[in-house]
């Protein structure tokens, strides 16, 4: 469909015209009273965190459509998914602890927000090991991995509500001053933009690769 | 066949066998204790261990011997082809995903009941302080790392690198479980016990094993393949 294959080039050209445009509305923003300059990475951090989890509930949706159904799109997407979830979530880890050196002095923290953030990180680096080393039949496998770690997403949100943390708390970006709503909801459109580009991106990657393997197969006959 | 009557038909298949040769509860049983004393060597400071380390040690000790339990389990499965005719049976396939559960769970629990004595032994750990309590966290632990790692290692069962993916895939899902394991028991054993922070890691424990073993039961069919 012609309309289907403008779509993700415009994505990508809207989203980085918005990451480009981003560092200059930033920069136009306020200082935040205690943490200075270092707090900026919070414009970068959190729609990346934001992303991460949302890609991580994209994965288990798909994966338990792949189990109902066994719908090859949904196979698809749910290692599209994943693999998103181990970017961006590599983006926040990184970013995390830069952050937290200059903010509280120490590079990490085992408290309950960072902890989870890094187990939801790993249980997807796991899914995408089952892909790769477990040989035939691993889609339905790295399905049910796929559904499990999204099941863990809520005790991720959840704990930074329920035990006491020093990473701030959810109530912060619903807090903020107007001056620093506009760069931070424009980053968080940016990502969200740039991970739905990325996404369907390599959705159709894995599709035409499938579609190679079954080709290759059927000369193999 | 009912659902409870395969799973006692299943359990009991495993408990016999184990019975007789009692291979997995000898070995797991010493590697346990191995395990327990090779990370208290880890955590001895002038010749006396950490008492916070004790809860830490008996959850480290429950994980690995677990893992290997399990991998044992079905490995048995795995070689007369066992696990395929259970699956073409006519019983319900959540059946069979419980009675293997319920055999693995009983073969963690006979080894904890001798590691836990062990750990209290070695430092010096109020085991008698809390005992309902402790038992409540132990065994609301092992039954959500037996959940998920029976899943598990059912269905690596015809994967290449089984041996190293069970912990791989294991260890990060079941790592809220460990957390919550260990902290209710260190606030057991801690110089002033705080039993009610015990209690509430208690209570994440239940809501943890009744949403994964919900998961676990509805993922098991269609994962076990057609």
């Amino acid at each position: 469909m012609q309309s289907r294959s403008r779509l993700v080039p415009v994505l990508l050209v809207v989203a980085a015209g918005m990451l480009f445009r981003a560092p200059f509305l930033i920069d136009a923003a306020p200082y935040e009273s205690t943490m200075g300059l270092i707090q900026r990475i919070f414009y970068y951090h959190v729609p990346s965190a934001m992303v991460m989890f949302l890609s991580a509930f994209v994965c288990g949706i798909a994966s338990a459509i792949y189990l109902a159904k066994r719908s090859p799109r949904a196979d698809a997407a749910a290692v599209s998914a994943a693999e998103l979830v181990v970017v961006f979530g590599l983006i926040v880890l990184v970013t995390g602890p830069i952050w937290a050196r200059k903010a509280w002095g120490v590079w990490w923290q085992w408290d309950a927000r960072l902890t989870s953030a890094l187990v939801l990180w790993l249980i997807f680096v796991s899914y995408l090991l089952l892909r790769r080393f477990a040989g035939a039949g691993s889609e339905m496998l790295a399905a049910a991995v796929g559904v499990f770690g999204m099941a863990n997403v809520p005790f991720v949100y959840w704990s930074v509500n329920v035990w006491r943390t020093i990473h701030p708390n959810t109530n912060v970006v619903a807090s903020l001053i107007p001056e620093m709503r506009v760069p931070f909801y424009w980053c968080t459109a940016a990502f969200l933009l740039l991970y739905v580009a990325l996404l369907l991106t390599r959705i159709r990657l894995e599709q035409s690769r499938m579609q190679l393997e079954a080709a290759y197969a059927e000369i193999e006959d | 066949m009912g659902f409870l009557q395969t799973v006692w038909t299943i359990a009991r298949k495993d408990l016999v066998i184990e019975a007789r040769s009692r291979e997995l509860a000898y070995t797991t049983l010493f590697f346990a204790v191995s395990v327990v004393l090779v990370f208290s060597f880890s955590f001895v400071v002038e010749g006396v261990a950490l008492t916070d380390a004790a809860a830490g040690i008996l959850w480290v000790g429950i994980a690995f011997s677990g893992t290997l339990a399990l991998g044992r389990t079905f490995e048995r499965e795995r070689q007369s082809d066992t696990l395929k005719a259970l699956l073409l049976s006519p019983v319900e396939r959540s059946a069979i995903y419980v009675g293997k559960l319920v055999g693995v769970l009983l073969l963690m629990l006979v080894v904890e009941a001798v590691v836990a004595p062990v750990v209290g032994l070695l430092f010096q750990a109020p085991i008698g302080r809390a005992p309902l309590l402790l038992a409540g966290l132990l065994v609301t632990g092992t039954l959500g790392f037996a959940a998920v790692g029976t899943l598990f290692a059912a269905m690596l069962i015809r994967a290449q690198s089984r041996d190293v993916l069970l912990p791989v895939l294991l260890y990060p899902i079941t790592v809220p479980l460990v957390i919550a394991g260990v902290r209710g028991t260190a606030a057991i054993f801690a110089a002033e016990p705080n039993l009610a922070v015990a209690q509430a890691w208690l209570s994440m424990l239940v809501f943890f094993d009744a949403v994964f073993l919900t998961l676990a039961l509805w993922v098991f069919g269609p994962v076990m393949g057609e």
